[in-house]
């Protein structure tokens, strides 16, 4: 799953560490999930989309081409 | 712009806790295996009401970590758990298949010396650190 993670952390200038405490996760797996290498729970998406604003779409799109 | 929380949070601190938790629980498990192990012929002289005692408190104690383990994995994050879990789901894997087949081994006269459940509980630990350090790289 691809998703615009880092481009929208770095558009705010966050850190992983900052991104990770807002998100209640390790700096680790916000790394993991940058790197399109762990995806996300759903939970943890929305999570996510509450932080930035923006729908789940928006952020994480399906890598599979259908 | 919206105000971020510090840069450990909420989870940081509640699995340090878990940690040391899990660590208090450990280090007595080991303790109260030795006590048990080596108190009957260094302390009590085989005294059976203390030696029961001795294996009574070693299970409490290990269900006490058995315990503070579950704890621990519900409060790692959605990653560390998963690693976790692969690394544990593969450890009962070997620890089943190659416990059941070492015992078979003297049953079956492949080998003369009686199966240890030492070497069992050496090769469940190493496989588990093994798990934990690939499930770690397969993330990073």
């Amino acid at each position: 799953m691809k998703n615009r993670l880092k481009v929208l952390r770095a558009e705010r200038d966050w850190t992983q560490a900052q991104l990770a405490a807002e998100l209640d996760v390790s700096r680790q797996t916000v790394n993991a999930i940058e790197k399109g290498k762990f995806d996300p729970s759903l939970p943890l998406a929305f999570k996510a989309a509450r932080l930035f604003g923006m729908s789940i779409e928006d952020i994480f799109q399906d890598g599979e081409e259908v | 712009m919206k105000e971020l929380k510090a840069e450990s949070g909420d989870w940081a601190a509640s699995n340090s806790r878990n940690s040391a938790h899990l660590k208090y629980w450990t280090v007595s498990w080991v303790l109260s295996t030795a006590l048990a192990a080596f108190g009957p012929k260094f302390i009590w002289d085989f005294h059976t009401g203390l030696t029961v005692l001795g294996v009574v408190f070693m299970l409490a104690v290990g269900f006490g970590m058995i315990i503070s383990t579950k704890g621990y994995v519900a409060g790692l994050d959605e990653m560390h758990r998963k690693i976790f879990l692969d690394a544990a789901a593969i450890t009962l894997g070997v620890g089943l298949v190659c416990g059941t087949s070492y015992e078979l081994l003297e049953d079956i006269m492949l080998i003369a010396y009686e199966p240890e459940i030492s070497h069992l509980t050496l090769l469940m630990c190493g496989t588990f650190i093994a798990g934990m350090v690939m499930g770690h790289r397969k993330y990073q």
